[in-house]
């Protein structure tokens, strides 16, 4: 009887389990046909490839929707944010793995962790009040009046320096992805065995060559997934971007001048979306959204698990 | 048997290693051992008596060891390698190391781990490099096994293999002393055998420190053993003697299998 029992209580808890994990695959297939669903008006009136690549994007007069000046924003913002951030991080998580003091490490990690857990707003806040006016005063206006007297020609590219814009949102969003790719970075150095660190130390390498050799090759995958989990959250990241990314879908984007990007644009005009189409519109740019993070993330995940497989073989 | 002449090429003066408070090897006024040019010196013991912790004394291992402390001497050609000043990286390079388990660089070729050692020397010129591999990995008995596949990488090779292309490795940098720690620990047999020929081949040209637990082995290839004990070094002699007329009754207990 106890058996029985005992054996008829896991199986529950067997099911139990399998039907949440369920749960969740079916929430996110869901959310994707919903989305879907959403935005079929505007799929169906433009075509997915017209609409993707659509560069009129008029609510009120034309009431014609074309999400590529977001599209292209989102891509500009989050690469140009991931390039400026992965070196810097990369160097912090390599500082803090090997080279810093215990102490010092501790406080690098506790800084990362601390700067991975303001919330967006504070960082758009922070955008609003200190960075947009300092890059206006101090950057983009003295680089602007020098253009203007010496290259006139780079001032098509350079645009109005109001402050809010693409150069702000890339520097704000910078900042927030740097814990992420160095975290990543510095649990794959970590974990590489210490057998190999001593292997290269043994033939007289420098600390540096260690870190060449031994250390760089097997850590190499944990440190891109990283940098994909960092591009995943730029790609999605809305309220600080826009809050100083001075909400513009006018191409050509410039420098200075204001961009818009797929999170802003639905966060902006959601609200305001009144007729059906614009609404639909709205839901598609969404729909687009999914998509695009679902492949940044399943990039990430699909270098993790190599990466893992290739540390666990050498262990 | 009549040797040549031998003298010493490494010699450890005192030598006490300490774990923060705990002593890994050098109980008793320390270790004082020396190590002769061109002949094979193995270090025996139970586990955990201090083996290790004195090899890797040898080549200054200890400094990436945070809790670890290094008194007394080593003398490499007479010459303190813990003196002031002395840089631990060129020690290493004139000290090799061969680790319990292979250690070869998963990502890089066969070729490529091989060359790794002479690369951190600025050896660039292809030939040369061509030239320094294939010696080194002939050397290490490696040669005819991989010769076709110089350019794959090193972790589709088996254990043993591995573990003589980390010899390899180590044989590239010519060093003059070729520091091993178990070897063949984690190996089967037979590619254990073919490290212990080699072993015999190397020493016309390094001295060997080899770590062993096994004590047969100890006497097939060394022509010294050191024993130890709880952290202590009990005795030293030519391996024949060791093993027929140890001095020591904690050796003669230990060679007859009373522990350990
Ligand atoms: N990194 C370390 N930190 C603290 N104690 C250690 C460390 N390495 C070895 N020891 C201790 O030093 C002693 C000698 O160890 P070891 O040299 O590894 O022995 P063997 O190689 O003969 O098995 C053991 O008591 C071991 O626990
Ligand atoms: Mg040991």
């Amino acid at each position: 009887m106890r058996r029985l029992y005992s054996h008829f209580g896991d199986r529950l808890f067997a099911f139990f389990l399998l039907l949440l994990a369920l749960g969740v695959v079916a929430l996110a297939l869901l959310m994707a046909y919903e989305l879907y669903r959403g935005g079929s008006l505007a799929l169906g009136r433009f075509g997915l490839l017209g609409f993707a690549l659509g560069r009129e994007w008029d609510p009120v007069v034309q009431k014609a929707f074309g999400a590529w000046p977001y599209i292209l924003g989102t891509f500009i913002v989050s690469f140009s944010a991931l390039f400026l951030s992965f070196f810097p991080a990369l160097a912090a998580a390599i500082f803090a793995a090997e080279y810093a003091p215990r102490w010092l490490a501790q406080i690098i990690n506790f800084l990362l962790d601390l700067m991975a857990a303001v919330p967006s707003v504070v960082y758009g806040l922070w955008g609003i009040f200190v960075l947009a006016p300092w890059l206006r005063d101090k950057v983009q206006l003295p680089l602007y009046m020098w253009a203007a007297e010496h290259l006139p020609g780079l001032l098509p590219l350079l645009g109005v320096p109001t402050g809010y814009g693409l150069m702000t949102a890339v520097l704000i969003l910078a900042s927030m992805i740097v814990p992420y790719t160095a975290a990543l970075a510095r649990d794959a150095i970590a974990l590489v065995p210490k057998e190999h660190r001593e292997a290269a130390y043994a033939l007289g390498a420098t600390r540096w060559e260690v870190m060449r050799l031994a250390i760089l090759p097997l850590a190499r995958g944990g440190i891109i997934a990283g940098a994909f989990l960092a591009l995943a959250r730029a790609v999605g990241e809305t309220m600080a971007v826009t809050m100083v990314i001075g909400n513009s879908h006018k191409l050509p984007y410039t420098l200075f001048g204001g961009a818009a990007t797929m999170p802003s644009v639905i966060a902006n005009e959601f609200t305001e979306a009144v007729e059906d189409l614009h609404l639909s519109a709205l839901i598609a740019v969404g729909f687009l959204l999914f998509l695009v993070s679902m492949l940044v993330n399943s990039t990430a995940a699909y270098v993790l698990r190599r990466q893992e497989r290739l540390v666990k073989g050498v262990l | 048997m009549v040797q040549e002449a031998v003298d010493v090429h490494m010699e450890s003066r005192n030598l006490v290693v300490r774990y923060g408070n705990r002593v890994g090897v050098g109980v008793g006024g320390g270790v004082s051992l020396p190590l002769y040019r061109h002949r094979i010196t193995a270090l025996i013991g139970p586990s955990g008596c201090g083996k290790t912790t004195f090899l890797r004394a040898l080549n200054r291992m200890h400094d990436l060891t945070p809790t670890a402390r290094v008194e007394g001497e080593v003398l490499l050609d007479g010459e303190n390698i813990y003196a002031p000043g002395v840089d631990p990286v060129l020690v290493r390079r004139r000290v090799g190391m061969v680790f319990q388990k292979p250690t070869a660089f998963p990502t890089m070729s066969i070729y490529d781990n091989v060359a790794a050692g002479l690369k951190l020397v600025g050896i660039r010129d292809r030939k040369r490099l061509d030239e320094a591999v294939e010696r080194a990995l002939k050397g290490a008995a490696l040669w005819d096994e991989v010769k076709d596949r110089l350019r794959a990488p090193a972790s589709g090779l088996s254990g043993g293999q591995q573990q003589r292309l980390t010899i390899a490795r180590a044989l590239a940098v010519e060093p003059e002393v070729l520091l091993m720690d178990e070897p063949t620990a984690s190996l089967d047999p037979i590619s254990t055998q073919a490290i212990e020929d080699l072993l015999l081949t190397l020493k016309e040209q390094v001295t060997v420190v080899i770590v062993t637990h096994n004590m047969q082995q100890a006497a097939r290839v060394s022509d010294f053993t050191a024993f130890f004990l709880n952290g202590e070094m009990v005795e030293f002699g030519p391996t024949e003697l060791l093993f027929t007329k140890p001095k020591d009754p904690r050796t003669e207990a230990y060679i007859s299998g009373r522990f350990g």
